[in-house]
């Protein structure tokens, strides 16, 4: 019998192209999705060196951190080195012939949204792009991480990657979620009990029943925080939701060849006996609300908490507690629902996504955003806007007091015109609360979707629990 | 790329855990489409004050610490986002080493591909290195990646593992890219194989 296999060893067996004896591999990449912010060097770097790009027809394109989220963005964008920065991505995909999205097409918008949206990304793949949260595509059984602009260059160049493999971590939600919880609940809880550095030198297979009923876009939230917890990539095995979720898609198999695809698919999971370094086993209906308090995003706890004191940590965290507490302008013992809300953000590549709306939405319904405070709604990609504005979801914002904007990166890294002020608070369904992440001095708070439409209502933290 | 040779620098120490590349280099970087001039604005919002003034107790800004070319830092250095401009920015300061216990994973490759070396040593060892380069610009330490050590300032020596292959790129300033397509083969006979076994790629 041959030794049982994790899903990562797999994958990973798969796309070996080259071993050296020392055990560094050249690995294939299926799929390089680029953006404007970490690629113009890279393109730079072949031109100089006289190289082109081996597989353009695997590589996908698409600005998505500078470009402006406001609906006057078709006269053009206002800040010099963004401009500069989309225009070196509209010509290198020109010059280097590969896929691109131009921001006046529907279909941009978060290239980690856009990849799954278009069916680039599929089952079994290698995936990378010079953005961390790469981990996404994970969810499709593929995978996918972060890589620097090096790197970047390396794949256009000869379309692998120099790796050497990471060790297998199993994250194991059991049995079903309590009303309430959603996904970004599971993926802030795991690395609240990890650590950020938890899972640095692994790759994480997230599994158990609670993954299992989790949707599309629900596993892509959990698969995309998992840099977060610090590991190189996170994964899911493909089912049936899978399969239904890629079948049609633009660039998904047609035919005999779908036919294939989902056959070879199918073996993709990890044999019954594989060897796992790392086991992490969380029981579904112990996971709660929950919202970030410091600048890491291990600074989690459920929302019926207060904020912790830098004393009961241990080592350097005490320091960084401390340091965090002062730049959160929050105090030891405070309850968590007595924090006030400034202004609320719904989007990103961890909960820009159709589900992710609606969730909002759902609580949002005949209510109103609180008076004084700031709350926009930034879609994933055009085609989640318009499905959006179909399903009657955008009325619902708009009704409410949101702004109902154009898609892109928008406030998760705020280096577009989308940011926080200093000492604004708020809530956030991106995934980084980095001291300046959303703006400089700003401070974030990490919540679902839910939980996000929920403090716009009311102004302050809240448990999404009271109003469902 | 440089090859990375046996040196003597001042050691900045950074006691904080969790030092991400948001803190290394502020997102109103990264729009640049250079490689180049970014260690002014390392660490810029610890740095340098809303005025542009710079903020007097930031380890950097120690005359001390002016032309460090070592960090010693805390735990899990480098997390957060994957922007190469992190090390860009160290290495346009003058930073070609930093010790920790660990780094995330995506910031420690791009180090090496970019000339400097990230040391991983256990936290005693750390802790040793720290508080020698407490001792401002008395904190000289050298670091031979050839012998795989690092020497305090009173010449405790210190030795650290590092991956053959990245070491010798190092030292070598190795540009990998040539490498991997003097096995270009490789890379057609796999090509060759995709195409039959999952043609729908």
């Amino acid at each position: 019998m041959t030794t049982p296999k994790t899903l990562y060893d797999k994958i990973w067996d798969a796309h070996v192209a080259h071993e050296a004896d020392d055990g560094t591999c050249l690995l294939y990449i299926d799929r390089h999705l680029v953006h404007e912010v970490t690629s113009p060097q890279a393109f730079e770097g072949l031109r100089l060196a006289g190289r082109s790009v081996r597989a353009p027809e695997k590589t996908i394109a698409v600005p998505d951190h500078n470009v402006p989220t406001t609906i006057d963005r078709k006269s053009g964008i206002d800040n010099e080195e963004s401009r500069i920065q989309v225009e070196a991505l509209d010509k290198n995909a020109r010059d280097f012939g590969v896929h691109y999205y131009p921001v006046s097409d529907i279909r941009q918008g978060i290239v980690h949204i856009v990849g799954p949206e278009q069916g680039w990304t599929l089952p079994g793949m290698t995936v990378v792009c010079g953005d961390s949260h790469t981990a996404t595509h994970g969810a499709f059984g593929a995978l996918a991480h972060g890589i620097g602009t090096s790197e970047v260059e390396h794949v256009l160049a000869t379309q692998t990657l120099i790796q050497k493999k990471s060790k297998n971590m199993k994250v194991e939600i059991k049995g079903k979620l309590r009303p309430g919880v959603t996904a970004k609940d599971i993926t802030l809880s795991v690395i609240g009990a990890t650590g950020t550095a938890g899972g640095t030198g692994y790759v994480i297979e997230y599994c158990g029943e609670a993954i299992r009923d989790l949707s599309m876009e629900g596993r892509m939230t959990v698969c995309n925080m998992a840099i977060e917890g610090g590991a190189r990539a996170g994964l899911i095995a493909p089912d049936e939701k899978t399969f239904e979720y890629c079948k049609g898609r633009p660039h998904a198999p047609k035919g005999a060849a779908w036919e294939q695809a989902v056959e070879y698919w199918k073996s993709l999971f990890t044999d019954e006996g594989a060897y796992f370094d790392k086991v992490i086993e969380i029981d579904g209906e112990d996971i709660a609300p929950v919202v970030t308090w410091g600048t890491s995003p291990e600074d989690v706890l459920p929302i019926t908490e207060s904020v912790p004191a830098p004393e009961s940590f241990q080592g350097g965290k005490v320091e960084a507690v401390k340091r965090s507490l002062d730049y959160m302008g929050l105090s030891a013992g405070q309850k968590l629902t007595d924090i006030k809300i400034d202004t609320v953000f719904i989007g990103s590549c961890t909960n820009g996504r159709i589900e992710d709306l609606r969730a909002a939405a759902k609580i949002l319904e005949g209510k109103k955003v609180k008076d004084g405070m700031r709350a926009m709604v930034v879609p994933g990609s055009g085609l989640v806007r318009a499905q959006a504005e179909e399903e009657g979801l955008a009325d619902i914002f708009k009704d409410a007091g949101f702004e109902w904007r154009l898609a892109g990166c928008s406030m998760c890294l705020a280096m577009n015109p989308d940011q926080l002020s200093e000492g604004e608070r708020c809530a956030s369904t991106s995934n980084r609360n980095f001291e300046g992440r959303q703006g400089y001095k700003g401070r974030t708070h990490l919540v679902s979707p839910a939980m996000a439409a929920a403090a716009a209502v009311t102004g302050y933290l809240t448990d999404v629990r009271e109003m469902i | 790329m440089d090859k990375f040779e046996k040196f003597s620098g001042i050691a900045a120490p950074m006691p904080l855990v969790n030092i991400d590349t948001d803190m290394i280099i502020p997102k109103q970087f990264l729009k640049t489409i250079k490689r180049s001039g970014l260690g002014i604005n390392a660490f810029a919002e610890m740095r340098y004050n809303s005025d542009g003034s710079e903020v007097g107790d930031f380890v950097l800004n120690k005359s001390a610490y002016r032309e460090a070319s070592i960090l010693v830092a805390g735990d899990n250095f480098g997390c957060g986002s994957s922007r190469e401009h992190a090390p860009w920015a160290l290495s346009d300061f003058g930073i070609k080493v930093v010790v920790s216990t660990s780094f995330a994973d995506i910031f420690f490759n791009n180090c090496f591909k970019n000339g400097m070396l990230p040391i991983i040593l256990p936290e005693e060892q750390v802790e040793i290195l720290m508080n020698d380069a407490e001792k401002g610009s008395n904190a000289r330490m050298e670091v031979d990646l050839e012998a795989q050590t690092i020497t305090s300032s009173d010449g405790s020596v210190f030795s650290f593992d590092v991956d053959p292959f990245k070491k010798h790129c190092l030292l070598n300033g190795l540009d990998d890219i040539g490498l991997t397509m003097e096995k270009s083969s490789s890379i057609e006979a796999f090509e060759k194989k995709l195409v039959i076994e999952q043609p729908w790629l």
